[in-house]
């Protein structure tokens, strides 16, 4: 059953990244939002790992769930079509005994066949076959199609989930979590945070009131919002602004979350005329209501809250290490001793780059 | 013999008690109701002649008048009610056109009334306007598809932003043309627009030179009369409206009698004094959409590109696609006005029975917009009977940029909605060009009057904002998932593409 999925109430998040690249295992995010648990009911968790597929770091990895072998098969008609298959397997499980009844989980890695690319961007190929995937394919979800990265989510508990996807055997540089509290029960595996479309992932806490205004904006530039989540709309702004329109992630901070006419009022004329025109411009693509978001991409993890700060976000930083939580909690599980830890501002962006990389 | 004129409906209520005789009513009555009988010491009031529109109740310092409706009566009759006969007995006598003023008063479903907003509750915060920033602001104008400021050495704006009208709060003044309102009545428009932070607009009627130095927040209207349009005219309005129809008279043009065009009017509209003033149905040189192309064009050439220029239409039946064709026009904002809009003067057939009301165009609109990738293109101003705060936020909540408003303007300058504005005979100084009636309206308590009921409508938004956990009117733009429809079709549910009360996210 699909539905729009709203996550109301609790949630956490948690995100971390050694920007020197250095690879650690999947088992830190699992023990920090474990730790968080209050936060969530059960129904719903998940993580996305960053650089754990180095082997196939030029595929686009596909996590599929399917509901029956019919839709598998009939997606892998479609993925055969337009991709090279260079490697299809399910993905590996252990027994959990609080997960129950999880659907076909596969994993593809693809390359898209250059015959049909047909010199289109590579990226919104990939996203057509997504938004094809998801809204025509009965029974078959993606829920991860980037490069080097994967997004493992379902139904339970956070840090069951991470064991339940044997989690803590996988190395990246970057992890995100969430742990879910839907007041809405449906228990549907695709509904679990993160959200992900190519190499981006998102871990929301939080209500979009303005849903309408930013999907109705999407929808304008070609996505479809499928109505599963809110959170997608925050994916998909993320995708245009930054991939397509070539922002860097505080220009994104201030289109997302976005400074109120006082404070650019008070700004140097320059930047005054910038934020103007991005509220002109992008007035569709501010998120309003209560949030804190975790985005990974290729390139790092990136931190932020709605622009009146109604959800928690704590940051800290050890070493080459940048952690963020919705608790403390949740970073001191990890590191014991981080070297600075600090609230960030309503609406400003925490950025954790990987060393060479820009964003 | 019958009397030729049937009755008009109201009856004066004299407590004789109460009446001191001053004879302010007899004075001040433009349509002759009440007289003093000297003799008698009495005043006779002749309750045929009455509009209804409550002045003399206004201004009695004894309360002693009360303006009700007759009690004479036909009988009862579903399809040939009193106004049906009343209406055919004029026309017998007149062999003419049924005239009126104002917007059309017919029971037709108002939209508005069937539609209910969202509000947060525990698991969004709401926010107190009050403690926090609640942000009306809103530009209207032509934005750019992306901004561009790939710069290495720092952020740098490299898109050149349109010209945009900056408004305080989406609300603004609809058209009413010097001529058809009087000079206090536009002086107080103007001064409040610009005092507030929004615009005003001249109608078709030119501008008077005395409120030049208003341009800067005025919108100047070009309409198919072309009524004092000059090159100055022009460039001293921050905005120009070509208006191609109206909500009240879809498809009509206009009428000022020779007995409005006094001498200022003559001036301001370069017409001789006493000449009727005649728009004609259609601009003589848009006769297609081609032709509206070019006259935005040789309005935007006229004053070189610093000027957003809009279009008004009536909404009709064919709204949607005609828009659509508007904005790829080159309009830099779109004016729909509804069915419900206001007139000075129309012909009672046409006000009440054409075009469609303004909850529909804006909803399908603003949607045929979005789906082909030109809403940003140019700003949706909607307009034709906001009656309340609750309206505009609907209107925006279903896609306006902002709303233009007009009636409820004139409501709050002393307007009772009489719909005798074709007579130029009102009694509140608003719509009449005759001095004695004029100067009744004091310019400076209107401006504060029109300042008040912007400031209150845009405190009422920012409650009705934060109760949705907004605190930007850009995230309630088009979001009609903030509204539900209660009591309509499953048709009219998708041409206004909401969702039923009782359906969740």
């Amino acid at each position: 059953m699909r539905r729009m999925e709203v996550d109301r109430g609790g949630c956490s998040l948690f995100g971390m990244i050694d920007e020197s690249g250095d690879r650690f295992s999947g088992a830190q995010a699992i023990n920090a939002i474990a730790k968080m648990q209050d936060r969530e009911n059960g129904l719903g968790g998940g993580f996305a790992g960053y650089g754990i597929y180095p082997e196939f770091k030029d595929c686009h990895a596909f996590h599929l769930l399917y509901d029956n072998e019919k839709a598998k098969e009939y997606t892998e008609i479609c993925l055969d079509e337009n991709y090279s298959i260079e490697r299809a397997e399910p993905i590996p499980t252990r027994k959990v005994p609080a997960i129950k009844n999880p659907p076909l989980l596969w994993r593809y890695f693809l390359t898209v066949k250059e015959t049909k690319a047909n010199g289109a961007d590579i990226g919104d190929f990939v996203v057509n076959t997504v938004m094809k995937i998801n809204g025509e394919v009965d029974g078959a979800f993606v829920i991860s199609s980037g490069k080097n990265m994967g997004i493992f989510k379902g139904v339970g508990f956070a840090g069951e989930v991470g064991k339940f996807f044997r989690l803590d055997e996988y190395e990246g540089h970057a992890w995100t979590a969430h742990g879910r509290f839907p007041t809405n029960t449906v228990g549907w595996w695709g509904g679990a945070h993160p959200f992900g479309l190519l190499d981006w992932s998102v871990v929301h806490n939080g209500e979009i009131s303005s849903y309408g205004t930013n999907k109705r904006y999407l929808e304008s530039f070609g996505y479809r919002c499928t109505l599963f989540t809110d959170t997608e709309v925050i994916a998909y702004l993320f995708d245009l602004l930054a991939r397509k329109h070539g922002f860097g992630f505080d220009t994104v901070g201030r289109i997302l979350a976005a400074p109120f006419w006082d404070e650019i009022e008070r700004l140097p004329e320059k930047e005054r005329e910038i934020c103007k025109a991005l509220r002109m411009a992008y007035g569709g693509a501010l998120v309003n209501g209560p949030f804190a978001v975790v985005v990974g991409h290729s390139n790092g993890i990136v931190g932020i809250n709605d622009r009146i700060k109604l959800r928690p976000l704590v940051a800290a930083r050890k070493g080459s290490m940048l952690y963020m939580s919705s608790e403390e909690s949740g970073i001191r599980e990890v590191c014991q001793s981080p070297g600075k830890v600090w609230m960030p501002e309503a609406g400003e962006p925490v950025v954790g780059r990987l060393e060479g990389t820009h964003g | 013999m019958v009397k030729s004129t049937p009755p008009f409906g109201f009856a004066i209520k004299r407590d004789d008690e109460k009446c001191i005789r001053c004879q302010a009513c007899a004075r001040m009555c433009s349509n002759d109701v009440h007289a003093y009988d000297a003799e008698k010491d009495i005043i006779v009031s002749d309750s045929t002649k009455c509009v209804g529109c409550h002045f003399c109740e206004a201004i009695c310092p004894t309360s002693a008048l009360t303006v009700e409706r007759t009690q004479s009566q036909y009988r009862e009759n579903f399809n040939w009610t009193a106004e049906v006969i009343n209406d055919i007995k004029s026309q017998a006598g007149s062999g003419g056109v049924i005239l009126t003023g104002m917007g059309c008063d017919k029971p037709y479903t108002n939209y508005w009334d069937r539609i209910v907003l969202n509000a947060s509750q525990v698991t969004n915060p709401s926010i107190d306007p009050l403690r926090e920033p609640m942000e009306l602001k809103t530009f209207i104008g032509r934005k750019p598809d992306r901004i561009e400021m790939g710069s290495p050495e720092g952020p740098k704006l490299e898109t050149e932003i349109p010209h945009q009208l900056e408004l305080e709060a989406p609300i603004m003044f609809s058209a009413m043309s010097y001529g058809s309102i009087s000079y206090n009545a536009c002086f107080a428009l103007a001064r409040a627009a610009s005092d507030f932070g929004t615009f005003w607009n001249t109608g078709e009627g030119g501008l008077h030179r005395d409120f030049y130095r208003y341009g800067p927040r005025t919108i100047v209207q070009v309409a198919s009369g072309r009524f004092g349009v000059t090159r100055e005219y022009l460039n001293t309005g921050a905005a120009i409206e070509i208006k191609i129809g109206q909500g009240a008279k879809p498809g009509i043009g206009g009428h000022l009698p020779g007995e409005k065009v006094t001498e200022p009017i003559s001036e301001t509209r370069m017409i001789p004094a006493g000449t009727d003033a005649l728009s004609p149905a259609p601009h003589h040189d848009i006769y297609s959409i081609e032709d509206l192309r070019q006259l935005i064009y040789a309005l935007k050439e006229a004053t070189r590109y610093r000027k957003p220029v809009g279009v008004k239409i009536a909404a009709v039946h064919n709204v949607a696609p005609i828009s659509s064709g508007i904005v790829r026009a080159g309009a830099d904002f779109i004016v729909i006005d509804g069915m419900r809009g206001g007139t000075g003067a129309a012909p009672k057939v046409t006000r009440d029975n054409v075009g469609i009301p303004i909850e529909i165009a804006t909803a399908v609109v603003d949607s045929r917009l979005r789906e082909e990738g030109i809403r940003n293109q140019a700003s949706l101003v909607v307009a034709g009977g906001f009656r309340k705060s609750s309206d505009v936020i609907k209107a925006i909540a279903l896609g306006a940029d902002a709303v233009y408003v007009a009636t409820s303007a004139l409501v709050a300058m002393g307007c009772t909605i009489c719909q005798k504005c074709y007579t130029g005979k009102c009694n509140w100084g608003i719509a009449t060009q005759d001095p004695y009636l004029t100067k009744r309206l004091n310019p400076e308590i209107a401006t504060r009057r029109l300042k008040n009921l912007l400031r209150a409508w845009s405190l009422e938004i920012k409650e009705m904002m934060g109760g949705m956990g907004i605190n930007a009117i850009e995230s309630l733009r088009g979001n009609r998932e903030q509204l539900r429809g209660v009591g309509l079709s499953e048709m009219e549910l998708k041409m206004l593409g909401i969702k039923s009360v009782g359906e969740a996210w």
